[in-house]
């Protein structure tokens, strides 16, 4: 179902193949939460990984020894916004799951302040998701999810869980917060996966 | 619905089976007229649309004679099961899609909506939620929408939870809703209304015009000891501050719920 609506033409011509369907690019760096920031102090920042058979964590001067990656990528709101070319450096999950035993398939992300989001193990390995913890050269604000979030960037932003603190193994796939709240289950932004 | 949905949707508890399926629909303007200097009230009747939350929002698309589309989310200012929308749209300076709304949009036009979304920034009343605790709306602006729309549910539902609006707006021409708001002041359940104006006062005002502050805000909010639910919505700073301060008043984070917006 589509109809022309009378008296709108709209902006711009140009289309960038870099932007999916429904999406408009920003400039700035709009925030969507469903709460306040909570601060947390890199002093107390502890993130785990949580699987059927233990526990694996890092303070932030063990996460800082890790492998850091520099990452350039296009990111994609549900909000219909897009951001191309940010540019962030993180801890990629590869890196993360090297000593990991799991048999389980899913993940849910765990957020200081409460926030949960789902995401399949292997959308999370191979190059497609870090821990960030810089944005364009300074450390990620507090209302970008700092001191390190998720980054997913090939799902809607939603899945990029800000203030991460850990990951929990499932053997089977659950809704996350957005998830129970509207968003779909997976939310791939070529698909427009945005809603139930 | 594919199998995933199907699975998620199962997941689900009761409290969600109250929202409606969001889908696309066709609405036709049924009126369209000022609000503010620089917003439109737009009353949409949007064929099969489900009925809505207060507080939920749905997707605008807009499509150009060549097929450019462009798509927007707009706060629904209504709320219930009527198939009659209320939006108020803010007509932004370098905006693709809101001046075309607030500027060229009339009655009898077609839109596509996609709703209604999102299942958190909702209030529902006490008699189907069993929540008795008082209720804090803090609006920034054009960000009053969907906290309006639970402001009217409130009085519709004759709810007796406790109601306060902290509305902040650049001057008294720039209020939505003034009219309602007024009476919904006067309703058999009453919602409490503070005004704070950031640039120009109306006469006689007892303060100047200006920035709300954390002593304002303490002042004119429902107090954490009374562990109110706040709903708070404007632009990403006035949402950033208010909640802030709100958390250093001792509000419990997990009783705030923020909606910013932003962005074209």
């Amino acid at each position: 179902m589509s109809f022309i609506t009378r008296g709108f033409s709209g902006r711009s011509r140009e289309r960038d193949d870099r932007l999916p369907p429904g999406q408009t690019l920003v400039s700035d760096f709009p925030v969507l939460s469903a709460g306040p920031t909570p601060e947390i102090d890199t002093a107390d920042w502890e993130f785990t990984i949580r699987t059927e058979s233990g526990m694996h964590s890092w303070n932030w001067d063990e996460f800082m020894a890790l492998k850091i990656d520099d990452v350039d990528t296009d990111i994609h709101c549900v909000t219909h916004w897009s951001k191309l070319g940010t540019r962030w450096r993180g801890v990629s999950l590869d890196t993360l799951f090297e000593d990991v035993e799991t048999e389980y398939d899913y993940v849910m992300a765990h957020s200081y302040g409460g926030y949960t989001t789902n995401v399949p193990l292997d959308e999370l390995l191979d190059g497609k998701a870090w821990v960030a913890f810089e944005f364009d050269g300074e450390p990620l604000d507090p209302e970008h999810g700092g001191p390190a979030r998720l980054l997913v960037p090939h799902l809607y932003f939603w899945k990029s869980a800000k203030w991460v603190r850990g990951l929990v193994m499932m053997d089977q796939d659950e809704p996350g917060f957005w998830e129970q709240n509207g968003y779909h289950i997976h939310g791939d932004p070529w698909k427009e996966e945005r809603y139930w | 619905m594919s199998d995933a949905t199907t699975a998620q949707v199962t997941a689900l508890g009761a409290a969600l089976r109250a929202v409606p399926r969001s889908g696309w629909h066709v609405a036709t303007v049924a009126d369209a007229h000022r609000e503010t200097p620089n917003a439109s009230r737009l009353e949409l009747d949007v064929d099969g649309w489900p009925g809505n939350a207060a507080g939920q929002h749905l997707d605008v698309r807009l499509t150009a004679p060549d097929g450019y589309t462009a798509t927007r989310s707009y706060s629904i200012a209504s709320s219930g099961s009527s198939s009659r929308v209320v939006l108020a749209v803010d007509k932004l300076p370098d905006g693709e899609v809101s001046p075309f709304l607030v500027d060229e949009v009339r009655a009898g036009d077609m839109l596509e909506v996609h709703g209604p979304l999102g299942a958190f920034f909702v209030w529902a009343p006490a008699a189907e939620t069993g929540d008795m605790r008082p209720v804090q709306l803090i609006a920034g602006g054009s960000g009053v929408v969907p906290l309006f729309a639970m402001a009217r549910a409130h009085a519709a539902a004759d709810d007796t939870t406790p109601f306060r609006l902290l509305y902040s707006v650049r001057t008294p021409d720039d209020v939505y809703f003034a009219d309602e708001l007024d009476d919904l002041a006067e309703a058999s359940a009453p919602l409490r209304l503070d005004l704070v104006y950031t640039r120009r006062t109306p006469d006689g005002w007892p303060t100047a015009p200006g920035r709300i502050t954390r002593e304002a805000l303490e002042a004119a909010v429902v107090p954490a000891a009374e562990r109110p639910r706040v709903y708070v919505c404007g632009s990403t700073g006035f949402v950033e501050l208010v909640a802030d301060w709100l958390v250093g008043l001792g509000h419990d984070p997990r009783s705030i719920r923020t909606e910013r917006y932003g962005g074209t």
